[in-house]
Parts: C-alpha cells; structure tokens; sequence
C-alpha cells in the first residue's frame, strides 16, 4: 500500500450534553492513500457524519471532546491551531454535502461563490477567480459554463448544483475530497452521473475520495475500502469485495438483506434489521449490537468484541467464531440477496 | 389485531386483476398558468404538469408510479385524491365520476383514500400529541364514537408497531421510521379502499425502509388495501408492485407488470432509467451496461414536439419522433409503451450478468 494521506488513529468524539455523554464517535482507525475510495456505511446517528466534520475541524460544540489522532500528511489536524486548519481546509480537503441547495447561498450568482473560495486560499483579482470557476464548471461538464456562472443557484437543476458544488470543492485541486452522501437528493439517472463524474475527477486530480453513505447498493462499484459503522463504532473494514462477497458482522448482513434489488424476482420478502439504533447515550453493554442480532450470543451482551482481522485488512468486531460467520453467510445471507 | 412484521418470508398470493377498476382515469390533464405583471396578471403560458394520462388501477393491486423529478408523479397523486382541481380529463373512483365533484360532495369520499407522504417530520404537527394525530380522521368523519376514539388508536398503534402505552407523547420523540408508522396509522383508520403513498420510504434508511415496506405489505393483505405507490427509486417500487407505470414530462411512456418492465423494457427511457440503479454487487455493477441521458429534462412549460424524449433519446430517429407524438400501444401482456422504436426483448438481465 502507498503512503498513507490520511491517518485516523483511535478517534473518539463525545458531546457533553444534560441528559449525559453522548458517545458519537467511540474509537475508530483507518487509513486512506491517494487514488483511493474509501466508502464509510452506516444508519443515521451511527456517527459516520462527525467523524469527518471532526476530521474537518468543523465541529465547534463547547461540550464536544475529541480524543485521537488524525494525521493528514503526517501533520495531526487535531492540534493545529485554528487558522493554520482553516489554510488545509478548502484547499487540501474538502467536502460536499448532502443538500446542494442548502449548501449554496442563494444571494450570490454560483461563479462568484466558487471564485469567493478560490479568492480564500489564493491572492488573485475577482475576476480571475471568476474565469477559474467558469473553467472548473466546464470541468464538471455543465454545458455553457460562461453563462451558467452569472446565474444563481434556484436557476439550477438539483443535479446541476451539486455538479457546482463539486466543481467549488475542486476548485482548489485538494488531496482529499469528502463526500457527505452526495447523492441521495439526486433521481438515478442523475447518481450515476455524479458519480461517474466523482470517480473521473479522482483520477484526474490524483486525490482521495471519502464517500459517505448510508445504502451499501449505492457504493458498490465506486469504493476500494468500506468501513461498517455501527453506534459510533466500525464493526467491519475491509475492501469492497470482503464486504459485499465474504462480510463477518450480522449489521453488515443486515444492511446487504435490507437492499431492494432491481436485478432480483420479485417475491422474496424482505429482512429488515429488527429493532432502531440505540441512543448513543445509553449505548448497551458489551457488543453495541447485540439487541437487534439474530446470532446474540451470551458473551455478546458482557464483552465489546474487539476489531480483529481475518485475512488481509479485512477485520470484523464479532464474537461469533470465523467459521461460523462464514458458514451464516454462505447459507443464509448470500442466498437471500 | 397484531401484525408480524418481520416472521413470515413467503410472499403473499397477488390478486388478479378483474372486474372493474377502483379508479379509473382517462385523459387526465392539468396545467398551472404563468402570469406576469401584479395588478392586471396576464397569462403568458402554462406548466404542462400532467398532460394527457390514462391509468387503471384494480382494486387489491399495487401500481407503482416511476419517473425523475418534476415529471408530474405527485401532481397525479394529488388529482387523483382531487386535493387540486383538474384542468381536463376523468377520474372515476368506485364507480363514481369523480372528476368534478365539489369539495363538499368529496368530503364524505375522502375516508375512502387516503395519502402517506414523504417527509415524516414535516408532515406531523409537532404541538399534537401521536395519539390526537392518528384519532384526528375519526374526529372529522365521526365514524367513531368519541369515547372510542381513544381504544381505536391504541388498536392502530399497535397495529402498525408503535408501542400504545406513547399516545400521548410528541412526533419529535420519534424517529423517522417510526413516524412514517404514524403516517400509515393515521392513513390506515379510516379503513380506506386506496391509499397513495407518495414516496413513502425515501427519507429512510435502507434498514428502516426495509420494515416499513414489510409493514405496507401485511396492510394490504390484511385490510385489502389497494396502493398507488409513487417512487423515484425503482429498486423499491419493483419490490412492491404489481403492474409499473413509467411517467416523463407529464406523460406516461409505459406500463407493465413489474417483471416484464424490468426484464423486457420498450421505452428507450425505461430503459435508461434501469440501467442507471446501482447493484449492490461490485463485479455484476462493473459489468452493466449504462445508458447514460444527456442532459437534463425538458422544461414542461414548453415540451418538446413529437415525442417528449426525442432531445434526449438514444434510439431516436428524424423526422418520425420530432414531428410524430407516439400514443401507449400494446405489446404483449398488457405491457404498453409509447415510443415510434420500442427496444428490442433484449433482457435487462443479460446486460446486468
């Protein structure tokens, strides 16, 4: 494996609230080289979204302690004073966002925004930063990028703005590129564009993708590694083939079984996940897990199983046994996908 | 009255479609007028919101309603349960023609369709208590008596797995998939005949998603409910319906059963909008063929002559699908699509592996 770009080791993130601790990142290692994807699954508050908004520097609660180290380019963003962070982020990482209408301002026409952040990091005129959005439009393949930057973002489509919002986050030719579900507000035909397009500008900007979901249909063709998290935690890493072929962890399994598939007969009932994710206040003992699994097991409900690894850097916190996990997934998991 | 939601694996046995259908729509239109100036307002052209749709929907049957943003899915919705005045067109709902009934003529009507939507937080009032929202129908209809009303809710809550000992707690107590279980509770009371569910499971995660589709699935076997089912994903609608109704730009293009729509597609659209869902298979996904849609899709104010798709369409042939707009013809198996150069029995299945 090449240099590592990002190095997350052992992060934790916890909210002081009234009500006690909140838990929303307990712990997580990964690591991410340049030209990878790494895809990070997960339910909503299972602690995928902070962990990098934390990466980011972009969590300011008063209450919030974070723990760990996060080494980008072998420099530790944690303990980078604010405005050193400020100078890395935008121009070496960036991020896109769930909502692109939400994460423009209305106000201002969309070249002005994209030139705003180029003006941010680099000393040039306005108006050269308004050529340079103009050409970064044209890069994401918006047709008539002169015209489209004088508009504003309401005269855009959905798929067009977040087309702009990745041509902002690209603007600045950043190492890493955080993709905060980037596609779930956009119809089909218009997710496989964006996400095509995601792919093509990693190659050619030689950059790291972080892409942020929550339907594992979605990354299957796009992410190099996959890390499961469940409850702030990740129960499973591995490379997308370990995930989707060979998984160990019942969410895991959970999530390939809860997909509606569209090269599937009709019929096949579904098999949800029972249950809700708990409150990361009141996490419950032993494997975070163990309420909603249908292997529970007595130890299950004492001891945090560990994250350990099995083959390669494929690694699983499960207290089921190798060959059992292999044995479910074969009979009971693959069969019903 | 208690649903196993996730016990049972084999599916249920679908009904045929016979006799007459619940609701029967034929030419159905409706356009929204632009104006310009503020005191003297004049009309300078329309949004061709839905424009001409024929659709049966059999009574016990899901129909799944499939198109990209803006295509009119919604606007049908809402004709359909008349929350708008139609512009031109039928709608026959059991029997009566409902087209244009007033509002008084229709209250009584309502308790028999009934609507989930999309967005679970934004479509619960959050100063009213879960139980005063799900007894809220039996208050206007007054089908209940009011000292009832409260074991009524109980039983729905329960029925749709909520815990009844929370009537009185808020909507922001609850997550998102339990608050679309106060949705379909709430749609559920009244014991209606059809009830539209406008994106019901968009806003979810998968694994929530997966429950509440098993939950719609137990209600329409158990109360013989009849489902108008509007999606953009089409992963989900293949999941739950029985026939597929593909819309574009206030049109529908084609209808099928599911299997034979996803399998055999005929409109060039259909079938770029199939190749387009993600597999969750890294190898098989690799290996699909995708048709990618230049584009985006037209601006319904002024639609494209012809054939609405032809800017856009891979298979598309000049002059016959600029000047010549095709109507739903039938293939086989009630399986109809309007295109001038339908796609050939080539299966959607070999592309995919």
């Amino acid at each position: 494996m090449a240099e590592p770009l990002l190095e997350v080791k052992d992060l934790k993130v916890h909210f002081a609230t009234e009500d006690g601790v909140v838990k929303a990142v307990d712990g997580i290692t990964f690591s991410i080289a340049r030209g990878e994807t790494m895809g990070v699954v997960g339910e909503s508050g299972s602690g995928k979204s902070v962990s990098f908004l934390t990466i980011m520097g972009l969590i300011r609660s008063k209450g919030a302690m974070v723990s760990g180290e996060v080494l980008f380019k072998g420099q530790d963003l944690l303990k980078l004073p604010s405005d050193e962070l400020r100078h890395i982020r935008g121009s070496k990482i960036s991020m896109i966002f769930q909502d692109p209408m939400t994460s423009m301002h209305p106000f201002y026409k969309v070249g002005s925004q994209i030139g705003e952040a180029i003006r941010a990091h680099q000393d040039i005129s306005k108006k050269e930063a308004f050529s340079q959005a103009i050409e970064m439009l044209r890069r994401v393949g918006i047709p008539r990028p002169e015209e489209r930057a004088k508009q504003y973002p309401h005269e855009f489509s959905g798929g067009m703005r977040q087309r702009a919002m990745i041509a902002m986050a690209l603007s600045l030719n950043p190492d890493l590129l955080i993709a905060d579900e980037p596609t779930t507000a956009l119809d089909v035909t218009v997710q496989a564009q964006i996400l095509d397009l995601i792919d093509r500008l990693k190659e050619e900007f030689d950059a790291a993708v972080v892409m942020i979901t929550h339907d594992l249909g979605v990354v299957a063709e796009h992410c190099d590694d996959i890390m499961v998290m469940y409850a702030g935690k990740a129960v499973e890493y591995g490379e997308a083939r370990d995930i989707y072929y060979n998984s160990h962890h019942p969410y895991t399994w959970g999530l390939l079984q809860s997909i509606t598939r569209i090269d599937q007969d009709l019929g096949d009932r579904l098999r949800p996940i029972r249950g809700l994710p708990p409150s990361l206040i009141f996490v419950p003992k032993g494997c975070s897990f163990h309420p909603r699994c249908p292997y529970v097991m007595d130890v299950c409900k004492q001891e945090t199983p560990p994250l350990l690894p099995s083959a390669g850097h494929h690694a699983t916190a499960c207290h089921l046994s190798l060959a059992e996990k292999e044995r479910i997934f074969d009979q009971e998991v693959a069969s019903h996908r | 009255m208690s649903v196993q939601v996730s016990e049972r694996t084999e599916p249920p046995a679908k009904p045929a479609r016979t006799g007459e259908p619940l609701v029967r729509i034929r030419g159905l239109k409706k356009y929204f007028p632009i104006t310009r100036g503020i005191i003297f307002q004049k009309k300078i052209g329309n949004v061709h919101a839905v424009d001409g749709i024929d659709l049966d929907i059999y009574p016990g049957e899901t129909v799944g309603l499939v198109g990209e943003t803006g295509c009119g899915k919604s606007t049908t919705a809402r004709l359909i349960l008349r929350l708008m005045d139609i512009t031109e067109g039928e709608i026959v709902f059991d029997g009566r023609d409902i087209s244009h009934l007033k509002a008084s003529k229709m209250r009584p009507l309502r308790r028999e369709m009934q609507m989930i939507f999309q967005d679970p937080y934004a479509s619960l009032n959050p100063r009213h208590t879960i139980g005063s929202i799900i007894g809220a129908p039996f208050r206007l209809h007054g089908t209940v008596p009011k000292k009832k009303i409260k074991d009524e809710v109980r039983q729905l809550m329960e029925l749709v797995g909520l815990n009844p000992e929370h009537y009185n707690r808020y909507p922001h107590e609850f997550s998102g998939g339990q608050r679309q279980r106060i949705g379909v509770a709430r749609a559920l009371g009244l014991r209606p005949k059809l009830i539209v569910c406008d994106e019901p499971v968009s806003a979810l995660d998968v694994s929530i998603q997966a429950q509440i589709l098993n939950l719609l699935e137990d209600l329409q076997e158990e109360f013989k409910l009849t489902y108008l089912f509007i999606a953009h994903d089409l992963s989900v609608v293949r999941h739950v319906s029985d026939r597929v109704a593909v819309m574009y730009l206030g049109r529908i293009v084609e209808v099928a059963e599911g299997s034979t729509l996803y399998e055999t597609p005929k409109h060039p659209y259909t079938g770029a909008l199939l190749s387009a869902v993600p597999i969750p298979d890294p190898e098989l996904a690799s290996k699909k063929r995708r048709i990618i849609l230049e584009g985006d899709v037209p601006s319904p104010i002024n639609p494209p002559s012809g054939c609405r798709f032809h800017p856009r369409c891979p298979r598309a042939q000049f002059p016959t699908c600029k000047e010549n707009d095709p109507q739903l013809e039938e293939f086989h198996d009630g399986q109809m699509a309007a295109c001038h150069f339908p796609l050939e029995d080539r299966a959607l299945i070999e592309a995919t592996g």
